[in-house]
């Protein structure tokens, strides 16, 4: 194991990953500021012959600041943190010009339904297929989540994508992958004994490639439905 | 001290408790859990037993295959020279495979010993061996794994208590039974899900899945008058009347035409798939 | 001895004429004292349990696939050839969760606590409904005892996760559990009555029976604490009885509360669970900052830093703690406009917790600290929940909760302040308390040696979880071998499983520990640790009815080290001027 985030290949993530270090940084400085000060008090302060405790019961100025200090760091962090998730939430953030792919989770698998020829999702021409999620990168994607059965979790680490796939609800999310590889999609919401096994490819195509491999798979579709 | 009194109550009443026991798990594990065993009437003489057997054809042309995709997974993927297709038909030569078949009517209210060899269900390469199998109520069902992966085994019975349980290493068996006749039973793994296989519990032990060449043999009948029924996964059923006399054979030959609609069989709880509103919160 | 003695608050209270049968005393008992004990036994028999799920399902972890040592007693649909299955991987972790939160962590904070101490830190005979008490105690112990039954029904134990999320837990089809959850359910609508009983009779005995000059800014901070959590228990646990009334209503006669079939909405559960839920979790933190605070205060020698700031911290976690649950829905497809929300106000419940650290830090700050074991576990609560505290803000920002959440990190997060913090606050309250409790003492070398190994080992199985997290290590599952992005942390899950293994086994010492000192451990004076407050004017133990004539209160608890006396503590009922005659020592009004 070792103590750092995936590769990141997401828009998103980079903007992940700066909050998740700044807030790194600024606990790294409270956390030694507390644990050091404990050990110097345990060691400075502990019990000795002729020495006795000081008798106060407190002090405003000191209650003060260590209450502001945290209160402002507090207000900080959450405006910071409110425009982050607004870019990756808002209804307004998400992108006009998105390939929009449907993803449909049920024990225990991932059905991935593309918009076929027509490139329009929900008519005779989407096809779908089992455990495979294909996109290109530097495109903007949308994912429609849905589920059949059981709470999932659609997560894939390195484009920094969680989301809870509810029964009854249509959640749509977006992201833009920002290079080409190989990963997989992680169920990250516990949904029975399979969750542990629930996992599809991720096979992140450069542009051209993806067209090659769309044209493909609807040229495939197109000649298993004139059957 | 009080203290430890306490402390012993709460002891001697979890043990209690604890002790109730009942068997856990889904579905009738081993032999002992089986359906009452009724008065048995003694086994059919041999020397008059009777035979039905027959052929299934089916006419006309049969949907195609579907390729089946497992390169998500290798270790089942791995195992195959050539490209693995869907079983809904299995037509060779105009014979039809996988036609379960058994004795529905006739036996009256005679009861049957239960076979004690247990019946076998593999799951090898990401696929159920065999595809429809028939078992006797009480009879033993060996559930095995022969894949390095996951695999649960989820029975949709609406008779019998239906159970899933996995299997998530190579080598693990586990034993089932089910007390009550149901035909059919769905069975799936949920986390491949082309893996299908169709299971017929009869109370007699009178039943058979056709093979490769559409035919299927029950032998040890007691002489009389039956109703025989077939059933097809994806045509459905039909049955006919045949009567033998001591040692005789009888035929049972079915034909399932392309264009005829045959009997539907309910099998386990129909799906229910949810879609829903947008995501408003 | 009859007495009828008027109380100051008008409530007359008639002592036993005769010495009460073997059962009625010790068993169907009513005195606080007797409730109080018997809680801590049953607790610490269902943290074992609660250890135990967790010793099992670290092996799994630690050694995927392979046959538990003594795992072939367990039937073949958990565990064939002791091989732990999937599905039983799930019971274990769902019920190492439920057991250790309801049956352990929070009877243990206060079952045993609020029981055992109020009546003798307010100065008051027992409890406002003693009976009431002991049916509590009677409907935990059941609602334990049906839990922990679950295990042994056709189906097996809950396989919903300690959340019971639905549809999962109201399908039993999809989880493959039926009698075990309606069990779950029954036994935690139990549960919920028993700490409703509880929380009736803390808050009406705090309010009404303090002792003359008890006044509430003289209240130890434990009892602030509890009077605080019996609060917060009033209004969140029956949200918890409601729902898992309306799950099992959805399980077994046919509504469609959180059923998508029927109309039903899934995120409803959620919300009612975690109204419950966050609340809960300041139920679990609360009582053991109070232990802590008198702890270090009596082991620094020196009065509590900010009592003033203490209580209204307490009292604004509180409050804050019934506007934060949507932090744990920020990815369940809630409206994002809510997740803006929680997040300001879990941002802004770090600040009480951050004054309280400070302030215990401000106490120890030029004291004269004493490392008797209690200590050892007080100090070690601050250094543990700091890091538990801190990791939170990192789920608070909810951008970043979209990548942790639902991995380790959270686990670490969830163990750093429900491990780290509480139990390392139940155990100095353990050690500190046992003398009044039993009459002896805990050897205090052997305690040193149970602090030491829970302290490093603890770190060592909960601290690498972050880094877990940080690769993506989801959480409840059974095995990582499936995931590429996991595919180096199977050393880091073995190290862990073993330092775990370890950890129950400090556990297995300190039962060993406890019981032993119960027996022979050296006996006790009333005030072994020169403490202040009433209960130290005891005997060790306290006998039914704790006082014969109730004290009178002239100070507040922290009088430590006062400058113009000899000795450096001062009980609550002594009056200083007769302590010290020869000094005047003044405590100057408005000073705790």
């Amino acid at each position: 194991m070792d103590w750092s985030l995936p590769l990141n290949i997401s828009t998103q993530g980079v903007q992940i990953d700066n909050l998740f270090w700044l807030i790194f940084w600024l606990t790294a400085v409270a956390f030694v500021l507390v644990e050091v000060g404990v050990l110097w008090f345990l060691w400075r302060y502990r019990a000795r012959e002729g020495h006795r405790a000081r008798y106060t019961h407190g002090h405003l100025g000191a209650e003060i600041v260590w209450t502001a200090v945290p209160a402002l760091t507090m207000i900080f962090l959450g405006i910071y943190s409110g425009r982050i998730w607004a870019g990756i939430k808002s209804p307004d953030s998400f992108p006009k010009d998105a390939l929009t792919i449907n993803v449909t989770a049920k024990q225990f698998e991932w059905n991935v339904t593309y918009p076929g020829a027509d490139h329009v999702l929900g008519n005779d021409d989407d096809f779908t297929i089992r455990n495979r999620f294909e996109i290109p990168a530097h495109q903007p994607v949308v994912v429609n989540l849905e589920s059949e059965d059981v709470i999932h979790s659609f997560f894939i680490p390195e484009l920094r994508v969680k989301q809870d796939a509810v029964p009854g609800k249509v959640i749509p999310i977006w992201f833009e992958a920002t290079q080409a590889g190989d990963f997989q999609i992680a169920c990250a919401e516990l949904c029975g004994l399979g969750h542990y096994s629930m996992r599809a490819s991720v096979v992140i195509h450069e542009p051209e490639d993806y067209e090659r491999w769309y044209n493909e798979q609807t040229g495939a579709a197109q000649t298993a439905a004139a059957d | 001290m009080s203290n430890s009194n306490s402390a012993w109550l709460a002891l001697v009443a979890m043990v209690a408790v604890g002790c109730g026991g009942g068997d856990a798990g889904g579905g009738d594990e081993g032999m002992e859990s089986g359906g009452e065993m009724e008065a048995t009437a003694p086994a059919v003489d041999p020397a008059i037993a009777a035979t039905i057997s027959g052929t299934i054809s089916f006419t006309g042309t049969a949907p195609a295959a579907e390729a089946i995709d497992m390169s998500e997974e290798p270790t089942c993927a791995d195992k195959y020279d050539s490209q693995p297709m869907t079983l809904g038909y299995v037509v060779n030569d105009g014979h039809l495979a996988n036609v379960f078949v058994f004795v529905s009517e006739g036996l009256g209210d005679r009861t049957f010993p239960t076979d004690q060899a247990s019946v076998e269900i593999n799951q090898e390469g990401c696929r159920y061996h065999p595809h429809v199998l028939g078992i006797q109520t009480g009879q033993p069902l060996v559930i095995h794994n022969s894949d390095d992966v996951l695999h649960n085994i989820n029975t949709e019975s609406t008779e019998n208590r239906p159970f899933n349980i996995s299997q998530p290493s190579a080598g693990m068996e586990s034993t089932r039974t089910f007390n009550t006749a149901e035909v059919m039973i769905p069975v799936k793994c949920d986390v491949h899900g082309w893996m299908h296989a169709y299971i017929g519990v009869t109370d007699s032990p009178y039943h058979a899945v056709t093979d490769a060449s559409g035919n299927f043999t029950i032998e040890g009948l007691p002489p009389g008058t039956y109703t025989i029924e077939a059933w097809h996964e994806e045509l459905g059923a039909q049955t006919m009347s045949v009567t033998v006399g001591e040692s005789e054979t009888g035929a049972a030959d079915f034909t399932y035409d392309e264009n005829a609609a045959y009997a539907p069989v309910p099998m386990g709880e129909p799906l229910v798939v949810s879609h829903g509103e947008s995501a408003a919160g | 001895m009859a007495t009828m003695t008027a109380e100051p608050s008008g409530i007359p209270v008639r002592e036993e004429h005769h010495p009460q049968p073997f059962i009625r005393k010790y068993i169907f008992s009513t005195d606080h004292k007797i409730i109080g004990i018997q809680f801590l036994f049953t607790t610490l028999f269902f943290l074992m349990i609660g250890g135990l799920l967790a010793v099992m399902l670290r092996f799994q972890l630690g050694f995927p696939g392979e046959a538990m040592p003594g795992g072939s007693i367990l039937p073949e649909t958990m565990a064939p050839g002791g091989i732990i299955l999937p599905e039983f991987y799930i019971s274990l972790v769902t019920m190492h969760g439920t057991f250790m939160v309801f049956f352990a962590i929070m009877p243990l904070l206060v079952g045993v606590y609020a029981n055992y101490l109020i009546p003798i830190e307010i100065g008051t005979h027992d409890m406002a409904f003693p009976r009431l008490n002991m049916i509590s105690f009677w409907l935990f112990l059941i609602s334990g005892l049906m839990m922990l039954s679950s295990f042994w029904v056709v189906g097996g134990a809950s396989r919903s996760g300690w959340t019971q999320y639905a549809p999962l837990s109201a399908n039993p089809d999809a989880s493959g559990v039926f009698t075990g959850q309606i069990l779950w359910c029954l036994s935690i609508a139990v549960f919920g009555f028993s700490s409703l009983l509880g929380s009736i009779n803390y808050i009406t005995t705090i309010v009404n029976q303090r002792a003359q000059g008890m006044t509430w800014f003289r209240l130890p901070l434990v009892i602030w604490a509890l009077f605080i959590t019996a609060i917060l228990g009033l209004l969140a646990v029956p949200v918890l009885t409601a729902a898992v009334i309306m799950l099992l209503f959805d399980q077994t006669i046919g509504t469609t509360f959180f059923l998508p079939g029927g109309g039903g909405q899934p995120l409803l559960w959620q919300h009612l669970f975690w109204f419950f839920g966050h609340p809960e979790v300041y139920i679990l933190i609360l009582p053991a900052m109070g232990f802590v605070s008198e702890i270090i205060s009596n082991g620094s020698r020196k009065p509590i830093f900010g009592y003033k700031s203490m209580v209204f911290a307490i009292m604004a976690i509180a409050f804050l703690g019934f506007i934060v649950w949507g932090h744990h829905m920020f990815q369940s497809g809630m409206n994002p406009r809510l997740g803006m929300s929680f997040m300001v106000t879990t941002l802004i419940i770090a600040v009480p917790s951050a004054i309280k650290v400070f302030n215990w830090m401000a106490t120890m700050w030029g004291g004269a600290i004493k490392f008797t074991t209690p200590m050892l576990f007080a100090v070690g609560f601050v250094m543990l929940f700091t890091i538990g505290g801190l990791s939170g803000i990192f789920m608070a920002a909810n951008p970043v909760d979209i990548y942790i959440h639902d991995t380790y990190f959270i686990v670490a997060h969830i163990h750093y302040v429900l491990f780290g913090g509480s139990l390392f606050a139940i155990f100095g309250a353990i050690y500190f308390w046992f003398p009044k409790m039993f009459g002896r003492m805990i050897n205090e070398t052997a305690g040193k040696i149970h602090f030491a190994l829970t302290f490093i080992l603890f770190n060592l199985v909960f601290f690498p979880m972050h880094g877990l997290g940080m690769e993506g290590m989801m959480r409840r599952i059974y095995d990582t071998s499936r995931y590429t992005h996991l595919s180096d942390v199977q050393d880091t899950n073995t190290m862990i499983s073993i330092a775990a293994f370890g950890l129950f086994a400090s556990g297995l010492y300190f039962g060993v520990l406890f019981f032993w000192s119960l027996f022979k451990g050296k006996p006790a004076p009333d005030n072994p640790w020169e403490a202040n407050t009433l209960e130290w004017t005891l005997p060790s133990p306290p006998k039914h009815g704790n006082w014969e004539q109730l004290p009178t209160v002239y100070h507040g608890p922290y009088e430590y080290s006062h400058p113009d006396m000899d000795r450096d503590w001062l009980l609550q009922n002594e009056r200083p001027d007769i302590v010290s005659p020869a000094h005047e020592v003044t405590i100057r009004k408005g000073e705790a």
